[in-house]
């Protein structure tokens, strides 16, 4: 009967050991996990912004050099990829894309992702970001940017103004003329008047 | 020859049998509950090189998280936004605050900050963030509540069986596209069974099983 009961406790006071030392699963810990059988788990091959000892400044993913062109991108000097007519500094006054359905959602989408956070949902610049020292973010229904051109707002989305950061390396071409669109309608609706609005339509109106 | 075997040897074999019996499954047992990702790998959860709150950024100011992490719907991988986004809003918010001298500095130089990569798949597994976000699978399926989390930690074990779960059964997981990124939604009642399956068929959702789906 002895045996047994130090048998028992050996295995009780093993697993306690055990429990005490390694934890719970869902554990937080400092430590990367380890990898009880490693089989080819990590390979010396690059993987996207990781570092690399390969180059000089340490990155695996390498910046385009100067004067090169990442394939697939625009490069053309064409209005939709500058905003300015080709060959001039002038603006284009009506973005290159066609006005669909389709196109003003997905502004509207992009819109709400990145524009929203400072500008805020009606454009008026009264983003939540204005709560925490945002101080000077633009009404973009005030008239001297309601009389910009698209060309001008697609430089300012892409280069920024100002305190404002450009967007070029954040938001697709077609999708910054797509936020451009949305912020038209968002600009009429404020502008509108009664007579704008179908004769049947008007009944909803308060 | 009870000189040599003495009487207790009688029920030794009995005795190792069970010792043998209890020991093993008691090992079973440790191995079942540690030598798994949901062990090994959850609760990851290391010192960043910046304290970047997901909870303050997501949560409470409702940032989308495609703000930061912009490539996610055209690329395989959920990119990190660099120092220009950040400071899109920190060149005037916190704009000296010590936390954020590494920003400011990467967005000097240009030379990214050191973050420090919590969920990690093996090398062999060719993961796609695209193809899962664009048809109605959300980020907390396999991240957790991120937008929650003042420092990330590694919330789903991400093994192979977590893969297999939904790739088995798409439709209990999948949601409408605009609700991918809002990591509070709650399927309606029923949804899996109406929606979810509606959703697997027209969007031509295939989930596949096969090894070389992931494995390459």
């Amino acid at each position: 009967m002895r045996y047994w009961l130090s048998f028992f406790l050996v295995i009780i006071v093993g697993a306690i050991a055990v429990i005490g030392i390694a934890g719970f699963q869902g554990g937080k810990s400092r430590k990367p996990p380890i990898e009880i059988f490693p089989d080819m788990d990590r390979q010396p091959k690059i993987r996207p912004q990781t570092g690399s000892s390969f180059f000089s400044d340490g990155k695996a993913s390498r910046v385009a050099l100067l004067g090169t062109i990442a394939r697939g991108s625009h490069y053309l000097d064409t209005p939709l990829v500058t905003g300015q007519l080709t060959g001039s500094t002038n603006f284009v006054d009506v973005m290159p894309l066609a006005i669909t359905a389709k196109l003003l959602a997905r502004g509207r989408e992009r819109y709400q992702i990145s524009c929203l956070p400072c500008h805020g949902a009606l454009a008026d610049g009264n983003g939540i970001t204005k709560k925490y020292g945002m101080a000077v973010v633009a009404n973009l229904h005030d008239k001297r940017i309601v009389t910009q051109t698209d060309g001008e707002l697609f430089k300012t989305i892409t280069h920024g103004k100002n305190l404002m950061g450009g967007y070029g390396a954040n938001i697709a071409i077609e999708d910054r003329w797509a936020i451009i669109a949305h912020l038209r309608t968002l600009q009429l609706a404020r502008l509108g008047i009664l007579a704008d609005v179908p004769l049947d339509r008007r009944a909803g109106l308060k | 020859m009870s000189d040599i075997f003495p009487r207790w040897t009688n029920k030794l074999p009995l005795r190792l049998l069970l010792g043998v019996l209890i020991v093993g499954s008691v090992a079973t047992a440790g191995v079942t509950y540690y030598f798994t990702p949901k062990y090994t790998r959850v609760g990851y959860q290391p010192i960043q090189p910046v304290p970047f709150p997901h909870s303050v950024h997501a949560d409470q100011l409702g940032l989308d998280c495609r703000y930061c992490h912009n490539g996610v719907e055209q690329s395989w991988y959920s990119n990190l936004p660099s120092a220009n986004t950040c400071m899109n809003c920190h060149n005037q918010v916190l704009s000296a605050d010590p936390r954020l001298a590494l920003v400011r500095d990467s967005f000097q130089t240009g030379q990214p900050i050191s973050w420090v990569q919590i969920h990690k798949t093996p090398d062999y597994v060719y993961f796609n963030h695209s193809v899962h976000v664009n048809r109605g699978v959300s980020c907390v399926h396999c991240h957790g509540p991120v937008d929650k989390m003042d420092e990330v930690y590694h919330a789903k074990s991400l093994s192979m069986s977590f893969c297999l779960d939904c790739h088995r059964d798409p439709a209990s997981k999948i949601r409408p596209p605009e609700e991918v990124y809002n990591l509070n939604w709650v399927p309606p009642e029923n949804f899996a069974k109406d929606k979810g399956a509606k959703f697997v068929h027209d969007w031509k959702v295939n989930a596949s099983q096969n090894c070389s789906a992931c494995h390459r």
